[in-house]
């Protein structure tokens, strides 16, 4: 089955038209995963918007993998016409993650690029009101890095090496 | 003679003052808005000229909390989401979990879940629509079907002990099976909701005050909805008919029959209208789920997974394997799997969806929740816009933005 999604035909036309920009595809659990550079992402989701009638943007988020020094951002699009589900990820360098908006593709993505910006500081380039959404203005980290343990690190009463993380 | 002659035009009459637009501040607790949202409303006289709505007043973190619990310990976690519908998002984690582990659950689990989940839609159908009536100033119904929402809780008490945040179930399944007195509860609540509910809509659904006030209030379009990427009844009122349960069927609705309501206006009477009829339907699935339950060995209400489940406490005294699953389930020391996994369910407001990463330890590397209230709630400056404050209130509520949710 996983062969299957992975050689299907969208994956043929993405291959054809941005040969350069896939990393790798894969389908794990069934769900067509497409990794790309990060430079033309808005280019290629425009063109699945266009083309490919991939006109639903699920979810968006951020992920960070302090291992590899990168902040990942997932873009998950929807062809309702066909059912058909798709999931973009990008990786960005963790000390200047820049990423052009996707608002000019999807006005939903407004808000999820303030979230995503709000926890991992994610720049959206051109976005037109890019600020805190959930936390505080006056916040000046990026809590959902990994770098920011859940606890309050000046605690002492509790020993966080038996506990995992 | 020119001058006699010359026409009448507005712009003639110097314009004495500039125009001056008020500032309101609609919440953040005020009660008429139901949860904890601001809108900072530019005003002209009684038209809203732009709002500005700030969220996040009840933040929570969720999603930083989730990654350093174990799977079991999430569960109170999505509870408080959308807090109308919990167990609806308790199994969706559940589904999720269970999805990445592979685990499969019996027929007959799948269909208690189904009732449970059916339950669920209902309980917070029935506080949305009544709300809208009360909002337009018709008390009765909000007061008289509270009642059946209320039996439903006394449902969910029979079934796991709790009311409104109701951690129901566990992965694999549920807890303990459904007692007799919860299906003799459920049975009289399936005689006598229908007759209270036909009730309610007599009142409200064909009611000429209560059309004019809600047709043509908050619309939006299908095309707009889209973009805003809506989804549940909201989307459905705007005319698309996306509904997770038949597009990405889980838990077994696809052998159920029912239909999916969709509007044509997307304005708060299609809302409204969309979710009484999405009641109807819920009700028919529950009373084919209960045949289907019939027709399964009644002793099942779960898969056989005891990683993932606190085994009865005199088990654990007396029985070596299950004091091992006890110690396993509460350390946390069960063997997950790699692995990226999206599932999705129909929430009561829309497609709550669960993106979870897993990198094999005890807790989630990342888990994101696709909470609908966050994603459509952005749109409502757009639908308010160049109408009545009192629209913007009975736009709002007829949206189902459910506060724990929008700020996760």
């Amino acid at each position: 089955m996983e062969e299957v999604l992975a050689e299907e035909k969208i994956v043929t036309v993405l291959r054809e038209k941005f040969a350069d920009e896939i990393l790798s595809v894969e389908s794990p659990y069934k769900f067509l995963t497409v990794t790309l550079r990060a430079d033309k992402i808005i280019e290629i989701i425009k063109f699945l918007y266009d083309q490919e009638k991939y006109q639903y943007l699920t979810t968006l988020c951020g992920i960070h993998y302090p291992d590899q020094k990168s902040i990942a951002v997932m873009y998950q699009l929807h062809k309702l016409s066909e059912n058909k589900r798709i999931r973009l990820k990008i990786a960005l360098p963790e000390a200047n993650p820049v990423v052009p908006t996707l608002t000019t593709v999807f006005p939903a993505a407004n808000w999820m690029e303030r979230e995503t910006y709000d926890f991992y500081g994610v720049i959206f380039e051109g976005h037109p009101n890019l600020v805190r959404i959930l936390n505080v203005e006056e916040m000046t980290i990026f809590p959902l890095r990994k770098e920011y343990p859940l606890e309050d690190q000046t605690r002492e009463d509790k020993n966080n090496q038996m506990f995992g993380r | 003679m020119d001058q006699a002659t010359k026409a009448f035009e507005l712009s003639d009459i110097p314009v004495k003052e500039e125009k001056k637009y008020s500032y309101l501040n609609l919440g953040p607790t005020h009660p008429a808005t139901h949860g904890i949202f601001q809108n900072v409303l530019k005003m002209d006289g009684e038209i809203i000229v732009e709002a500005t709505p700030t969220i996040g007043y009840i933040h929570r973190a969720f999603e930083k909390l989730a990654e350093r619990r174990p799977f079991y310990q999430i569960t109170p976690i999505t509870d408080r989401m959308n807090y109308c519908s919990s167990p609806i998002n308790n199994m969706g984690w559940h589904m999720t979990a269970e999805k990445l582990i592979g685990l499969e659950i019996p027929k007959r689990a799948q269909y208690l879940r189904v009732i449970i989940m059916e339950l669920a839609r209902v309980a917070d159908h029935i506080i949305c629509n009544t709300i809208i009536g009360q909002d337009v100033g018709a008390t009765t119904g909000f007061l008289y079907l509270f009642q059946y929402r209320e039996r439903i809780y006394e449902i969910f008490e029979e079934i796991c002990g709790a009311r409104l945040t109701t951690n129901i179930g566990r992965i694999g399944g549920l807890e303990r099976n459904f007692s007799d007195k919860a299906w003799e509860k459920l049975d009289q609540w399936l005689i006598d909701f229908p007759i209270a509910f036909q009730e309610f809509s007599n009142l409200l659904e064909r009611n000429r005050i209560f059309m004019d006030r809600t047709i043509n209030c908050g619309p939006i379009s299908a095309e707009m909805a889209l973009s805003y990427s809506f989804s549940g009844p909201n989307l459905r009122a705007a005319g698309v008919d996306y509904d997770v349960r038949v597009m990405n069927p889980y838990s077994s609705y696809e052998e159920f029959d029912f239909i999916i309501p969709v509007g044509t206006q997307g304005d708060t009477y299609d809302r409204f209208m969309v979710r009484q009829q999405e009641m109807w339907e819920s009700v028919k699935i529950i009373r084919q789920a209960i045949e289907k339950v019939k027709k399964e060995p009644s002793h099942i209400f779960r898969a056989d997974a005891p990683e993932f489940v606190l085994p009865p406490k005199e088990e654990v005294y007396n029985n070596m394997e299950a004091l091992i699953y006890q110690f396993k389930n509460i350390m946390g020391e069960t063997e997950i799997p790699k692995g990226e996994v999206y599932h999705c369910v129909e929430g009561g407001n829309g497609e709550l969806g669960f993106y979870l990463i897993s990198d094999g330890g005890r807790t989630p590397y990342r888990l994101h929740f696709r909470r609908p209230c966050f994603i459509f709630y952005q749109a409502y400056p757009e639908m308010i816009k160049g109408r009545m404050l009192s629209d913007a209130i009975i736009t709002m509520s007829s949206m189902n933005v459910i506060a724990g949710e929008l700020d996760s």
